[in-house]
């Protein structure tokens, strides 16, 4: 392996050719493990939230996840930060998993809040944790608001807000 | 280890539990090669090249393929071809250089067949040169099964028909092959796992020997010229490079490999982004119909000589029924190979031409060889089919006469 | 100079072993096949010559044609579900939106005076034969009438944009009443149970058929399956040059839709590989030049 031949301008061009080959093909490898492009597409949930009936939890799937919906009664007071106004309505739109250990906590109408069965985590309506194991409120999966449908996965500005607001708190 | 030192360097540390020196020295910079070699000598590179190529596309494939008879042909033309990022690209890979590695294979074959590397020594080198090819068969033949389209589908069934003609248990042995009286989901499955798992496992385990066969023997030179490799290596690391008869596989001999591998890569990726057709036939995109065979069916180009041989009996003789005829063929042109080293009675080691009877043998046995490959895949009508016939008995007369030429050679040149 | 001997010889043998079993073997398969005629100059019932009237031929259409095709671009709906429609006639009429637009002029007129020849169908239909076509032959129209019609369909065709969206909409209206393509999520209008009746075999899903049959195939075909398939229930369909190109464009892209990066990736790495052939050879010439 200490042969000075191979250290001459040639070897080492070569060398490095084959190396630029061989970096190529990995990045060819890379994108073969890239989600698909049917994947990536089904990324996007839209959900019509107008006809949703107040206090009556409705969950839709997005990228595999539980989405809570709640649809606000008139005197449900709405979270600041939290609460999103699409239309003339208040809603909870959260990712509902627990944030202890990853749950799906069960919506009680009766109390107007979230129970965790697993560790007994308790969330208020607007999924901020009250009682229990969880470290923080459940989290909010990026939307858009598009007069009374909400796009799940796309980042309106209203989420945006929310999230600067998140942010700086 | 009788004294340890603490290591100096890194290198030093891993060299001293791994001997990583030695290693190399032994499996590189002082493998002997011969000096007196050509560009044929570059083609168990080659095979190694294109066998991790495959092994390596294989796996990308293996990611999204589903062998499964309602998702696979769709698993492979939609999703790989069409979704999966470059994944047409490793099938276009798989698919071309499955067919080929099979003629460098042949190209190797005929290499070690002309400069007579089968013999006085190198008798392993060459059986498990012939296993190699019987496990690539293997191999080529279950993988082409996968994309479940109608070619994978009826070569399936008239390759696995075959183990029928063999006498009480063929019927049963069929379907035990298959897993059910038709080619259907069961075969597939196990047919992708054969592909996948056990034949490229044995296959690995086949080039350790293949490799190791060589070790002792040495590599054949152009000349078949026997010398003592010690004695030129010695003088090789003596520092008379020029004089000596041998090269050190690494840099030497790979150099030169490299050199042929560059432009074979040309030549292979000419095929495969540009000219496919040939190793992915149109006819197997149309999906798999067990109700519906193709105008024409043909193995892959690699398997016509001896499909040929199959088929070329299409009459009975002295009572054995063509069917049975051609079975028999078959199995003789498959082993033949195997035993080639004692049906050459010459105990000269030469390239053909220099072999008084040998060379027209070689060159008359290329010859049928090519014609058996084209009308094994020409429709066996008419004149084709006795075109087929006298082939098929010219390759049986060929190996039967083998030991007689070459044992006439051997009196002729006497003993050398 | 010894080892491009060697190579000549190899190639050699490679080369005719190659013609044998690819150009050879499938000439010998696949007689080579007629020209696609798109005049249809077999077709001469009617005088295309003459000036077709658009008004005459809108005040025929909406007397004779429109109690079984929809013509959604002229305000005509389906009068029945596809379903329904399938049911009735054993295949969904077309909807004639894009008729003036995707038949060739010739071949349209002889169509309306008698669809059987036109279609190349007299096989499955004789004349007094137990089936008969859905469509009647319009053979006591005048040829100017049936001008006049024709002028009209092609007044009120819409114009396609050339890319994967518009070649979509002339398959759909010229292949997609039978033909399925998953690949492009498209599913024949008339069901699979209907279709397989009245054609007598399920038509095949084209997804793949770019890749199977190939362009040059799939042109001759088009233009008149009788020829490459002789006996086969698939009528000849009329498509003008234009039409038949945007078809072909489309299960191009979606049976073969990485054939453009294919083709660019692949000019990529033969300079690469050339590249590293070059440098490999000058490496190895250094490394022999201290051993010979």
């Amino acid at each position: 392996m200490k042969d000075e031949s191979r250290r001459g301008f040639i070897g080492k061009a070569f060398g490095a050719v084959a190396a630029v080959g061989g970096v190529a093909s990995l990045l060819a490898m890379k994108k073969t493990w890239d989600p698909l492009p049917s994947v990536m597409s089904a990324g996007f949930t839209t959900v019509d939230v107008s006809a949703l009936e107040a206090n009556k939890l409705d969950i839709v799937v997005w990228r595999g996840k539980p989405i809570f919906i709640l649809k606000y009664t008139d005197d449900m007071k709405p979270t600041d930060g939290r609460s999103v106004k699409v239309g003339d309505h208040y809603y909870s739109v959260m990712i509902g998993l627990c944030t202890h250990l990853g749950c799906i906590p069960a919506y009680r109408a009766d109390q107007k809040d979230f129970k965790c069965a697993c560790h007994g985590g308790e969330f208020t309506s607007a999924g901020i944790n009250k009682f229990g194991p969880p470290p923080r409120p459940l989290d909010l999966p990026p939307f858009k608001i598009d007069g009374t449908t909400l796009v799940l996965g796309e980042e309106g500005p209203e989420y945006k807000a929310m999230m600067a607001k998140a942010g700086g708190a | 280890m009788a004294e340890f030192k603490p290591a100096g360097s890194m290198y030093e540390w891993f060299d001293q539990r791994l001997g990583i020196d030695k290693f190399l020295k032994v499996m590189m910079t002082e493998y002997w090669i011969p000096k007196n070699i050509n560009f044929l000598w570059a083609m168990g590179v080659l095979l190694t090249v294109m066998f991790t190529i495959l092994l390596i596309s294989g796996i990308f494939l293996l990611m999204y393929y589903k062998p499964d008879m309602n998702m696979a042909f769709d698993s492979v033309n939609y999703t790989i071809m069409q979704e999966v990022g470059y994944g047409w690209l490793f099938r276009h890979i798989h698919a071309v250089g499955a067919s080929v590695v099979f003629l460098i294979i042949y190209i190797h074959m005929f290499t070690g067949i002309y400069y007579g590397s089968y013999k006085k020594g190198r008798e392993l080198i060459w059986i498990s040169g012939m296993l190699l090819f019987v496990l690539f068969s293997a191999e080529g033949f279950s993988g082409y099964m996968l994309p479940w389209g109608q070619m994978s589908y009826w070569a399936a069934y008239v390759i696995t028909e075959i183990f029928g003609g063999i006498p009480v248990i063929g019927g049963d042995l069929v379907v035990w092959i298959r897993g059910n009286f038709y080619v259907s989901d069961s075969t597939l499955t196990r047919f992708f796992m054969l592909h996948v798992l056990l034949i490229p496992l044995a296959i690995l385990g086949a080039i350790v020997v293949h490799f190791y066969a060589l070790r002792f023997p040495h590599v054949n030179n152009e000349e078949g010229e026997f010398f003592d490799f010690d004695k030129e290596a010695d003088k090789y690391l003596a520092g008379d490079k020029k004089g000596s008869k041998v090269v050190p596989f690494w840099p030497v001999f790979l150099s030169k490999d490299f050199f042929v591998l560059g432009f074979f890569l040309l030549f292979f990726f000419y095929l495969v982004f540009f000219h496919y057709d040939f190793a992915m036939d149109p006819v197997n995109f149309d999906k798999a119909d067990n109700l519906k065979t193709p105008a024409h069916i043909y193995p892959e180009w690699y398997f016509l000589w001896s499909y040929e041989v199959l088929r070329g009996f299409f009459f009975d003789i002295a009572g054995i029924s063509g069917k049975s005829l051609g079975l028999m063929a078959f199995a003789f042109a498959n082993a033949i190979f195997l035993v080639l080293p004692w049906l050459d009675r010459s105990p000269m080691v030469k390239p053909a031409n220099q072999r008084p009877y040998f060379k027209y043998w070689f060159w008359f046995l290329m010859v049928d060889l090519m014609v058996l490959t084209v009308y094994g895949k020409l429709p066996p009508t008419g004149a084709n089919a006795w075109v087929g016939f006298a082939s098929s008995i010219t390759f049986l007369t060929l190996f039967i006469a083998l030991p007689f030429i070459t044992k006439a050679e051997a009196k002729k040149v006497g003993g050398k | 100079m010894k080892e491009l001997k060697i190579l000549a010889v190899i190639a050699t043998l490679v080369g005719i072993t190659y013609y044998g079993i690819e150009p050879y073997a499938h000439h010998v398969m696949h007689p080579e096949v007629k020209e696609a005629d798109f005049v249809f100059a077999d077709l001469k019932n009617v005088d295309t010559k003459l000036a077709g009237n658009v008004e005459n031929g809108k005040t025929l259409v909406e007397a004779n044609c429109l109690a079984c095709h929809a013509i959604e671009k002229a305000g005509h709906p389906a009068m029945m579900p596809n379903a329904d429609a399938a049911a009735s006639y054993g295949v969904v009429p077309p909807d004639l939106s894009h008729a003036g637009r995707i038949y060739d002029k010739n071949y349209l007129a002889n169509f309306i005076f008698d669809p059987v020849s036109a279609m190349h169908l007299s096989h499955k239909y004789p004349v007094g034969g137990a089936k008969t076509f859905p469509m009647p032959s319009y053979n006591w129209m005048t040829g100017q009438e049936i001008m006049d019609v024709v002028a009209y369909l092609q007044s009120i065709a819409p114009k396609v944009a050339d890319n994967a969206e518009g070649h979509k909409v002339t398959f759909e209206s010229a292949c997609g009443r039978c033909h399925s393509m998953k690949y492009g999520q498209l599913e024949a209008t008339t069901s699979v149970d209907t279709i397989k009746t009245y054609m007598g075999a399920t038509p095949p899903d084209l997804s793949q058929y770019i890749k199977s049959r190939g362009e040059h195939y799939l042109h001759g075909f088009i233009n008149d399956p009788q020829v490459l398939l002789a006996g086969t229930s698939m009528p000849r369909v009329g498509l003008n040059e234009k039409a038949q190109e945007e078809v072909i464009a489309y299960m191009e892209e979606t049976g073969d839709r990485k054939k453009a990066e294919r083709e660019e990736t692949g000019l990529y790495v033969m300079m690469y590989t050339f590249v590293f052939a070059m440098l490999a050879y000058l490496w190895k010439r250094k490394i022999w030049s201290e051993v010979h």
